[in-house]
């Protein structure tokens, strides 16, 4: 087409040269037209891949977003001293001694007072108490114990109610199905209808989800523990890692001579970047708490099983950034007489460190993440108690978040959902805090 | 290879320095190989304190391979190895108990490409004296950073601008800014390989103004590929060609009656 447009004049013009040039423009359609399949294919595939994301996370969120938000009833309860401390002692050790069922009687009074229940209709008070969580009795304790002087007062309390009556609430349990296979009764629906009549019972923001530690209890059950094991697993992640990463990589990139031993040691360690994590829990397994005795569970040997799978990560962006900075920044260094290492901290290091610091988060994240070899060192494990140091027994998010997993109750569902969030949430910030970090240290130079 | 060694008994043709300057650096049958290739063949050369030499020759001549060795930068190249003999002042500058920190303390460089490094103008220039310990207080730095620029005839030109970081200079001010960072730590050579290639005609020019003035005090090598640079700044010249020296001798000598017959050609135009 251009070629009957164009070698008329050309011909006068200029001769055979314009006709070769007419003829290298045929090929360039059939190139433009790979240009714009493969421009096609490109947007396809990042069309699929945003779809698969906003399934994802549509998915998670909305199972999950329910959690943060729980039912709890609300009632007077009388401090009884005649039931709390029969025999006047009103010492936290006689409260959270003696017999624990006298708490119970606690709440089974005040709940008879607030549903207006016949006092010798034993049935419909058991029913009532069903709605209540079998945590309230143990609750009730050591708040008593936390401050005695609430004895002989009359006080409003949240009690939680149970993980059915919670997911009832949320509809995840619907009233439509027939009563023999709902979990929630007839008869319990009277009373949560009657409760919510007088406003004793609502949706209240859940911050047991991210205080509390294990309990078989979905309603009790929170990631408070876990939290703290994933902190106390970054913190010793971090102070190995990044210290033992950028050292070994600053003496391998700048110091070490090059040769057949070192291109050894590069390989390997870019394979132990693919040996799969489940290895380095054996390893951690058989090291650290077999060999070493540390305890297990603890997160001091998650911090240093995970520390092993991050440091290849860690060194190889390290020796990446490195490698990034010219070597005319070397020269530099070297020309007005400072010594290697002078060199390498005072000019290559600051220069590389956006790097290194990217490197560092990701890996640390990916750290985060990682599952499978806690499970090889028993961190998941049912942890009520919160660590006080790193050498206690904890757990980690990813691990919570499996055992939740394993969990058939639906309030369980829903916070395996929450914990996954509250994963992503913080993946996310130490996403965004690289990013940060990265501008930072480029806008310094 | 064999027929490349065969001419390492090389006679470079040498006119005698008329001024008769005292000799700074002393080299004798300098080779260096990189790995397998030997990219000098045994240069010896006399360096004459307080002037310029210029090292002249074609692209892969080895005359910057030689220019590193006057520093031992070629230390820092894996697989470079130095034989022969090169001194500074009747030391041998690759005697095992001679500090190279100490050595590059006493020899300045400049590079090809401007390298100043990512911090404030002051810092850069701050740098070496502060490595060596050579301010006693913050005033003497002061001082030294100031006469260091005034030296490079920078210090008009970033006066206010002290703490703003010198990669946002012009090219040719980053040059300046290194042979400022070079002189702070009071040389007594200043090397610098192909300093005005990077830079326009008037950077270029300002540098070449400023080598002459540091000549009073300083011993200066230059590698450079503008034969009329080098005609233009230095007293001596010397003319390498395949890793061996041709010839060498005053720079007026050398450009108006070359003795040899392929420094003739070479700065004629007809190779190179």
């Amino acid at each position: 087409m251009t070629e009957a447009a164009s070698s008329p004049p050309a011909s006068r013009i200029g001769g055979t040269d314009v006709r070769k040039i007419s003829k290298i423009d045929i090929g360039l359609k059939r190139r433009y037209a790979a240009e714009r399949r493969f421009r096609t294919y490109g947007l396809l595939a990042v069309t699929i891949a945003i779809c698969f994301l906003v399934a994802l996370f549509g998915s998670i969120v909305s199972r999950g977003y329910t959690a943060f938000q729980q039912t709890r009833i609300s009632m007077i309860v009388d401090f009884d001293p005649s039931i709390i401390a029969p025999n006047g002692d009103r010492s936290a050790a006689a409260v959270m001694s003696g017999n624990a069922f006298r708490f119970d009687d606690l709440i089974a009074a005040s709940l008879q007072k607030t549903l207006e229940i016949d006092p010798n209709d034993e049935d419909a008070l058991y029913d009532g108490l069903d709605l209540l969580s079998k945590g309230s009795a143990p609750m009730l304790r050591s708040m008593i114990a936390a401050d005695p002087s609430l004895i002989g007062t009359k006080r409003s309390v949240d009690f939680y109610a149970t993980g059915d009556v919670d997911a009832f609430i949320k509809g995840s349990i619907r009233a439509d199905i027939p009563e023999s296979q709902r979990l929630i009764k007839d008869k319990h629906i009277v009373l949560i209808e009657k409760l919510e009549k007088e406003g004793a019972l609502r949706l209240a923001f859940n911050t047991g989800l991210f205080t509390n530690g294990a309990s078989t209890r979905p309603e009790m059950a929170g990631v408070g523990v876990a939290l703290v094991g994933s902190l106390y697993m970054m913190l010793v992640v971090l102070v190995l890692s990044l210290p033992l990463g950028v050292a070994g990589s600053i003496y391998l990139e700048e110091f070490a001579p090059k040769n057949r031993w070192t291109d050894l040691i590069e390989v390997n360690i870019n394979n132990l970047a693919a040996v799969p994590s489940i290895v380095y829990g054996l390893l951690g397994l058989a090291v650290f708490i077999n060999f070493a005795h540390l305890p297990r569970s603890a997160s001091l040997v998650g911090g240093l099983v995970l520390t092993l799978t991050t440091l290849p990560t860690i060194i190889i962006a390290t020796r990446a950034a490195l490698k990034a900075v010219p070597p005319s920044i070397r020269e530099a260094g070297l020309g007005v007489g400072a010594s290697k290492m002078q060199t390498v901290f005072h000019h290559v290091l600051p220069l590389a460190m956006p790097g290194v610091l990217t490197g560092t988060i990701i890996g640390l994240a990916h750290a985060l993440g990682e599952t499978a070899p806690l499970l090889m060192i028993g961190m998941k494990a049912f942890v009520v108690e919160y660590p006080t140091t790193p050498f206690d027994p904890a757990t980690a998010l990813p691990t919570q978040i499996y055992m939740w997993a394993t969990e058939p109750e639906r309030a369980f569902t829903e916070r395996t959902s929450a914990a996954i969030i509250v994963l992503l949430a913080f993946l996310l910030a130490m996403n965004s805090l690289a990013i940060i970090l990265r501008r930072a240290f480029e806008r310094r130079w | 290879m064999s027929a490349v060694q065969a001419t390492t008994a090389f006679d470079t043709v040498r006119t005698p320095d008329p001024a008769n300057r005292p000799i700074k650096i002393h080299t004798a049958s300098v080779k260096v190989t990189y790995g397998q290739k030997e990219a000098l063949h045994g240069v010896s050369i006399d360096i004459p304190e307080r002037a310029v030499t210029a090292f002249i020759g074609p692209s892969g001549c080895g005359k910057s391979t030689f220019l590193r060795c006057i520093n031992r930068m070629n230390d820092t190249i894996a697989g470079a190895r130095v034989e022969g003999t090169i001194k500074l002042d009747d030391q041998d500058i690759y005697d095992p108990d001679l500090d190279v920190v100490e050595l590059r303390a006493r020899v300045g460089m400049v590079f090809q490409k401007p390298n100043p490094f990512p911090k404030s103008i002051f810092d850069n220039v701050a740098y070496g004296p502060r490595i060596h310990g050579l301010a006693r207080s913050k005033a003497d730095l002061e001082e030294i950073v100031v006469t260091s620029l005034q030296k490079a005839s920078l210090f008009n030109e970033v006066k206010d601008r002290l703490n703003e970081p010198g990669t946002g200079l012009s090219g040719g001010q980053q040059q300046r800014l290194c042979i400022a960072r070079a002189i702070a730590v009071s040389p007594e050579v200043i090397l610098m390989d192909e300093p005005c290639s990077a830079l326009d005609p008037i950077a270029t020019a300002k540098v070449e103004e400023l080598i002459d003035e540091l000549r009073a005090n300083f011993t200066i090598v230059i590698v450079t590929h503008s034969m009329q640079q080098a005609a233009r700044v230095s007293q001596r010249t010397a003319f390498f060609h395949l890793g061996h020296l041709i010839e060498e001798g005053p720079t007026d000598h050398v450009f108006t009656n070359p003795l040899e017959q392929r420094t003739q050609d070479y700065i004629t135009g007809r190779f190179g």
